[in-house]
C-alpha cells in the first residue's frame, strides 16, 4: 500500500509491519468487519420487526394467530440458538430449491430425494449455476441474515410482549374510558409507551446479537473469523506463508474488536435509557425526578 | 439394513472414542434413522460432561469473583471487574478459538519447571484437547456470567437482615456463612437457573470449529451437523437433537426447581418466588 513497501531493505524495519497489515489480504479482513456492521445493522431492524409481529400475535384474540405466536416465542427455549443457525439456511434453501423445481420442471418425474442426494432440475437451481460470484454470496448472506432474523426475532417478542404487559393496566382502561378502539388503544397508547420497558431487554439482545455474529464463519461467510483463521495460519487452505503459526495474535485482535463493540454499545445504551427514563413513572425516571435541581 | 438394535450396539457410546463402538461412522445411504437417533444421543453425553463440570465449577468461582467484585480492596476488586468484562463482553466463540490457539503455542513436548533440586516435566499436550482445554474456557465463561448473577443478589440482601446479624454480634465468616449466603443463594437461584441452562446450550459450539473432534467423537451437535452433512436432509438430524435438548432442559429445570424449594423452605408458599425461564441465549 506505501511506497516504501516496494523497497526490500523494508524487510528488517518496524516499518515492515506496517506493510505486512496493509497487504491486500490484510485489507480484505478490514472490510469483512463490513459484512458483520452489514448483518448487525440488517438484522436488528428485521429481528424488531419479526419480534413485533410475534408479540402481537400472542395477544391475539384469533386462537390459531395466537397459537403460531406462542410457538414462535416458545421455539428458542430449550433448543441451542445455534441449531436454528444451521438448520434454518439449510432447509429454506432446500425449501426454495424444492418450490421453483415444482413451478418449473412439472414433468420432472424423479423424486427429489434420492438416497443420500437433494436433486432438483437445472432450472431450478438458486442461484442458477454459473451465476456471478458476488450473487452466490448475496444468497448467502441474505439465508444467515434470516436465520438471525428469525431467531433473534422470537428472543425480541419475548421481550416485546414483557414490556406490552408492564405497562401500567390504568393507562389501557382510560384508552377504554375514552372510547378508543383495541386497534386505537394499542397504537396510541401501548406502543409508545413500552419501549421504555423493553429497553433493558432490547439492550441485552443488541449485546448478544453482536456476540452471535461470529457464527456467520459457520454459514460459509467470509467474515472476520475466516480472515483470522486464513491469514493466521502457517499453512491455509490458499496459501503457505513464511510466517510461524500467529492465528493466536489473530484471535486476540478479533477479540479486542468485540470487546470494543460491546463496551461501545453498553455506553450507548445506558445513555438511551437516561433519555427515555425522563418522565416515566420508573425508578429510574424518579431518580431523575429527584437529582434534577 | 441394519436393525435399530445393531445401530444401539455399535454407536451407543461411540462418542467416547472408536474403542467404544463401531471404528467408522455410517456413510451417505447407509444411515438409518436409528444411527441418528442413537449417535446424536451419544454425543449428548459430552454435553453433559461439559455442563456439569462447568456448572460445579464455575458455581464457585463465580462466588468467589462476586465477592471479590465488592471487595474494599482494590487489588481484588480491579481484576475481577476486568475479568467480567473480558468474558462477559466477547464471544464464547471466539473465547473459544483464542484458548486453542494459546495451549497450540505450549511446547509440544511438555512444560519443563525447574524446582531447583529437579526438573518436572508437566506435559501440556492434554490442553489442546477438548475434553480440557473447552472445559477451561466454559468454567470462566460461566463463572463470568454468574459472578454478575451473584453479584447482584449481594446487593439485594435485605438490610434488615444484616442490622440483625450486626445486633446479634455476628461478624466476618460466621456472618457471611449464616446470614448473608443462604439469602444471597436464595435470590440468585432462578436467575442462576437460566445460567446453567444457557451453558448447557453453549456446549454446543465447542466441536463446531474450535477444538477438533479427535477420532470422531464430539457432542451432539458434531453429530447432527455430520448427518445432516452426509445425508444432505437437515430434517431428522436437526429436530432430532433439538427434541434431545428440550428433554434436557425440561430435567435442568426440574433439578434446579428441586434446589429453589428447598432454598425457599422457610417462606409462606405464596411468597415463594417461581423459576420463571427467560431467554438471554448466546454468549
Amino acid at each position: 500500500m506505501f511506497a516504501f513497501c516496494a523497497d526490500p531493505g523494508a524487510l528488517q524495519t518496524l516499518a515492515w509491519f506496517l506493510c505486512y497489515l496493509t497487504s491486500g489480504t490484510h485489507l480484505a479482513m478490514y472490510w469483512s468487519l463490513g459484512t458483520v456492521l452489514l448483518l448487525l445493522a440488517l438484522a436488528a431492524p428485521l429481528a424488531l420487526g419479526f419480534g413485533l409481529a410475534g408479540a402481537m400475535a400472542v395477544r391475539s384474540h384469533i386462537g390459531p394467530v395466537r397459537w403460531l405466536g406462542r410457538a414462535y416465542v416458545a421455539m428458542v427455549r430449550g433448543v441451542p440458538d445455534i441449531i436454528f443457525f444451521l438448520f434454518v439456511p439449510i432447509a429454506v434453501d432446500q425449501g426454495i430449491e424444492y418450490l421453483v423445481h415444482l413451478a418449473r420442471c412439472p414433468d420432472w418425474t424423479e423424486p427429489v430425494r434420492r438416497g443420500a442426494e437433494f436433486v432438483v432440475c437445472p432450472a431450478a437451481k438458486v442461484p442458477q449455476a454459473g451465476a456471478a460470484v458476488w450473487m452466490q454470496n448475496a444468497y448467502a448472506f441474505a439465508l444467515a441474515l434470516l436465520a438471525f432474523a428469525l431467531v433473534f426475532g422470537a428472543f425480541a417478542a419475548n421481550t416485546l410482549h414483557g414490556a406490552m404487559a408492564a405497562v401500567p393496566r390504568a393507562q389501557m382502561e382510560t384508552a377504554e374510558a375514552y372510547g378508543m378502539t383495541r386497534r386505537q388503544a394499542f397504537r396510541r397508547i401501548l406502543m409508545p409507551q413500552m419501549w421504555v420497558y423493553a429497553l433493558p431487554g432490547l439492550g441485552n439482545l443488541w449485546m448478544i446479537l453482536i456476540k452471535a455474529t461470529p457464527l456467520l464463519f459457520l454459514l460459509g461467510i467470509r467474515d472476520i473469523v475466516y480472515w483470522a483463521r486464513e491469514l493466521g495460519g502457517a499453512k491455509t487452505s490458499l496459501y503457505a506463508y513464511p510466517h510461524a503459526d500467529w492465528r493466536v495474535w489473530y484471535f486476540l485482535a478479533v477479540l479486542v474488536v468485540y470487546l470494543l463493540m460491546t463496551w461501545i454499545s453498553e455506553r450507548a445504551f445506558a445513555r438511551i435509557a437516561a433519555r427515555l427514563a425522563i418522565g416515566q413513572p420508573t425508578a429510574a425516571g424518579e431518580a431523575l425526578r429527584k437529582a434534577a435541581p | 439394513m441394519k436393525t435399530c438394535a445393531e445401530s444401539f450396539d455399535a454407536y451407543a457410546l461411540r462418542a467416547l472414542g472408536r474403542e467404544f463402538g463401531e471404528r467408522l461412522l455410517p456413510k451417505g445411504v447407509e444411515i438409518t434413522f436409528c444411527d441418528q437417533l442413537v449417535l446424536i444421543g451419544s454425543g449428548l453425553i459430552w454435553n453433559v460432561y461439559f455442563g456439569v463440570l462447568a456448572v460445579l465449577v464455575g458455581f464457585w468461582l463465580a462466588i468467589g469473583i462476586a465477592l471479590a467484585r465488592d471487595s474494599r480492596h482494590r487489588l481484588l476488586r480491579a481484576p475481577a471487574a476486568g475479568f467480567i468484562f473480558v468474558f462477559r463482553g466477547s464471544p464464547l466463540f471466539i473465547q473459544l478459538f483464542f484458548a486453542y490457539e494459546l495451549f497450540q503455542l505450549l511446547p509440544k513436548a511438555g512444560v519443563e519447571i525447574p524446582l531447583g533440586f529437579a526438573t518436572i516435566t508437566a506435559d501440556s499436550r492434554w490442553l489442546t484437547r477438548a475434553w480440557a482445554g473447552a472445559l477451561i474456557v466454559l468454567v470462566l465463561n460461566t463463572a463470568a456470567y454468574s459472578a454478575v448473577i451473584f453479584h447482584g443478589a449481594l446487593h439485594s440482601v435485605p438490610k434488615g437482615d444484616l442490622e440483625a446479624a450486626d445486633a446479634y454480634g455476628l461478624t466476618g465468616w460466621p456472618r457471611f456463612r449464616r446470614i448473608v449466603w443462604p439469602t444471597m443463594l436464595r435470590l440468585a437461584w432462578p436467575s442462576y437457573t437460566n445460567e446453567a441452562i444457557f451453558l448447557f446450550h453453549a456446549t454446543t459450539l465447542v466441536f463446531l470449529s474450535a477444538f477438533p473432534a479427535w477420532q470422531q467423537s464430539g457432542d451432539a451437535l458434531y453429530y447432527a451437523s455430520y448427518f445432516a452433512g452426509q445425508t444432505f436432509n437437515p430434517f431428522i438430524a436437526y429436530p432430532l437433537i433439538a427434541a434431545y435438548f428440550i428433554a434436557a432442559t425440561l430435567v435442568i429445570t426440574a433439578l434446579f426447581g428441586a434446589v429453589n424449594r428447598r432454598l425457599n423452605r422457610h417462606i409462606p408458599r405464596e411468597a415463594r418466588p417461581k423459576l420463571r425461564f427467560r431467554p438471554q441465549i448466546i454468549r
